[in-house]
């Protein structure tokens, strides 16, 4: 057995341990089939008696520690070292859609670097009108807008393409988080460096990079630039963390999170794309023949089970069971989602907790009533496009093994009679 | 007027300020400085701050990138993707090693440093000879061989089309087999304890 089942049989242990008052052995915890009375209602708790904390006790809080589950994690054979990797949201236990900044994925090339406001510093230049220098209070002063939107490394899911690999929905679908940005427009930017230089927009370019070693630089087109791009500050309502690119990153909705280029320093307007080793070495989708796709921008409709997952095993025993999960789309509105029980041979349409929104998580439901039988979970989500999340096998058959980047397939969970569940493939 | 929005915010940079950061080169050699190093020189730098990662004969040591090796590999069930096997153009190797290289000194490199370490790539790609002298002149002498490899994004034609409409909802096929198991290759770190 290895150390992860035992660590899915030691958390049942531990669960079935504090509800012993439900009765041993008693899988189904209903307080009603208790046949003595709980001491948790009958004797008073010292919480019910005592004093909690003061309001001084914390000036900014982490998760009540019974939460230390909830946390990135990283895997070690994945990358060389740790300032050139990448870590994972643990969207098993999360719900809803705004991933909290603390948990919330980093990726970085050379590191999570510390730049101070007063030390920051953003340059326009290239083919603008007046080549720009603005500091981060300038920055505040233009008008601003609010907009949820999901991040998605172009590697998320990579891991899975020759097999299935990692046990669990954070390793699996984890390089991800969603987020409100406050920020300005990168067009009213643009704009106030003036583009009559530049002439006709159509087929210009913009190049940006970070203030990092690594600088992550990459072209993106003039009409994304102009269109929805947003230079934020802000995210879930204060500053950007550290490791998210404190104090300004760049949010390119329902494109590969790489382009969300963090600690952003300098956009340069160009007629022709860089080119960088993030463009070309990176970032490129290598398909069976050798040849290999190249701006691959936008991040396909895609859906994964958090619950249960392996992660999530169910603990309750048989009876009401909410399946849910996450879908999202870089190409639009997620307009529906699908569950199947049986692998994909029968579907049933899940409850979306909220209308999807443009290039932003969805939270999924489907309320079931479970009989203790083996599933082989998967959802499968539909955009406002109309495009329909494909199986590993469509995407394999356009692409082969060795495309790294934007695997959005159905994924499987097998979860089995006692509750836990598997990362499989299936025919 | 000294600014050119509509807000005044910001201000103009200066000369000197566009020249520190704006290095960035592009494929038609746009921002190439002038300089020239030969692969006898990069191998010394190479060895001297390189080589404890990338090997040094630019192999690779262990899970760091190897820059040199891996030709006609791309359509093998393994690809070994690298500067001479996978690289379009050479202008992104003087470009990402004068920005971002050596990894945690970067940008200490001088112009003709670059010049030789890109030379030094070059060599242990079989890609020049020894004797071959690389400058901002003679930078284009050089082909890579996978300069055509890349395509831009087709999904729109290969893709988007097949996947697209009402999806099958009941009885979509006749059999389903678990046909991997994650927990075969048992790779997924140790959950007890903080990552």
């Amino acid at each position: 057995m290895s150390d992860k089942d035992n660590n899915i049989v030691s958390s049942r242990r531990a669960f079935l341990g504090g509800a012993v008052a439900a009765g041993a052995g008693a899988l189904t915890a209903n307080a009603a089939n208790a046949q003595t009375p709980d001491p948790l209602i009958t004797e008073i708790q010292p919480w019910a008696q005592e004093f909690g904390d003061g309001v001084d006790a914390v000036r900014y809080g982490l998760p009540i520690e019974h939460e230390g589950d909830v946390i990135r994690r990283n895997v070690e054979w994945l990358t060389a070292d740790t300032v050139s990797s990448i870590n994972f949201t643990p969207i098993h236990a999360l719900d809803g859609t705004i991933t909290p900044q603390g948990c919330a994925f980093e990726r970085h090339h050379s590191g999570a670097i510390d730049l101070k406001k007063e030390d920051y510093r953003l340059m326009i230049n290239g083919l603008v009108d007046t080549p720009l220098v603005f500091s981060y209070a300038d920055l505040e002063r233009f008008p601003r807008e609010n907009h949820v939107y999901f991040c998605e490394c172009a590697a998320n899911t990579g891991m899975e393409w020759a097999g299935a690999q990692l046990n669990g929905a954070q390793f699996t679908h984890g390089m991800i988080h969603n987020m409100e940005y406050t920020g300005v427009p990168l067009r009213t930017l643009l704009e106030e460096a003036g583009l009559d230089t530049a002439g006709d927009l159509a087929g210009k370019w913009v190049f940006v990079e970070g203030a990092d070693a690594s600088s992550n630089g990459r072209s993106i087109p003039m009409e994304k630039a102009l269109d929805d791009v947003l230079v934020a500050f802000k995210a879930n309502g204060e500053a950007l963390r550290k490791e998210h690119g404190y104090p300004v990153r760049l949010v390119v909705p329902g494109w590969e999170g790489n382009m969300w280029v963090k600690w952003i320093r300098r956009i340069e307007v160009m007629d022709a794309p860089v080119e960088s080793r993030e463009e070309t070495s990176k970032y490129t989708d290598t398909l069976e023949d050798g040849t290999s796709r190249k701006w691959t921008w936008a991040m396909d409709a895609k859906s994964v089970v958090t619950s249960p997952s392996p992660q999530a095993p169910i603990k309750h025993g048989t009876g009401p069971l909410v399946i849910t999960g996450l879908a999202w789309s870089g190409r639009g509105a997620i307009t529906r989602v699908d569950v199947s029980k049986d692998g994909g041979k029968n579907w049933e349409t899940a409850r979306l907790a909220k209308p999807g929104e443009k290039m932003a998580l969805t939270r999924f439901y489907l309320d079931t009533d479970w009989d203790g039988s083996e599933m082989m979970l998967q959802s499968r989500a539909m955009d406002d496009t109309g495009y329909v999340q494909p199986t590993k096998t469509q995407l394999r058959e356009v692409r082969g093994l060795n495309s790294i980047y934007h695997n959005n397939c159905i994924q499987t969970w097998l979860v089995r009679s006692n509750g836990e569940a598997e990362n499989v493939e299936v025919s | 007027p000294a600014f050119a929005g509509k807000f005044g915010l910001g201000r103009p940079a200066l000369p000197e300020e566009i020249s520190a950061w704006d290095g960035d080169i592009t494929p038609d050699g746009t921002g190439l400085p002038v300089g020239s190093g030969d692969a006898l020189d990069g191998e010394e730098i190479f060895a001297e701050k390189c080589a404890s990662c990338h090997g040094d004969f630019a192999e690779g040591l262990g899970n760091w990138p190897k820059l040199a090796g891996g030709a006609d590999t791309l359509n093998h069930e393994d690809p070994l993707k690298t500067v001479g096997s996978y690289w379009p153009y050479l202008t992104t190797t003087f470009d990402y090693i004068k920005r971002s290289m050596p990894y945690g000194d970067a940008g200490s490199l001088t112009d003709d440093e670059v010049y030789a370490m890109v030379a030094y790539i070059l060599y242990s790609n079989d890609l020049i000879e020894d004797d071959f002298v690389l400058s901002n002149e003679t930078f284009f002498d050089v082909e890579m061989p996978n300069a055509n490899g890349f395509i831009v994004d087709n999904r729109a034609e290969t893709e988007y089309a097949q996947w697209t409409g009402e999806p099958c909802m009941q009885d979509c096929k006749d059999v389903v087999e678990v046909t991997m198991r994650a927990l075969v290759l048992d790779v997924t770190p140790d959950q007890g304890g903080a990552a």
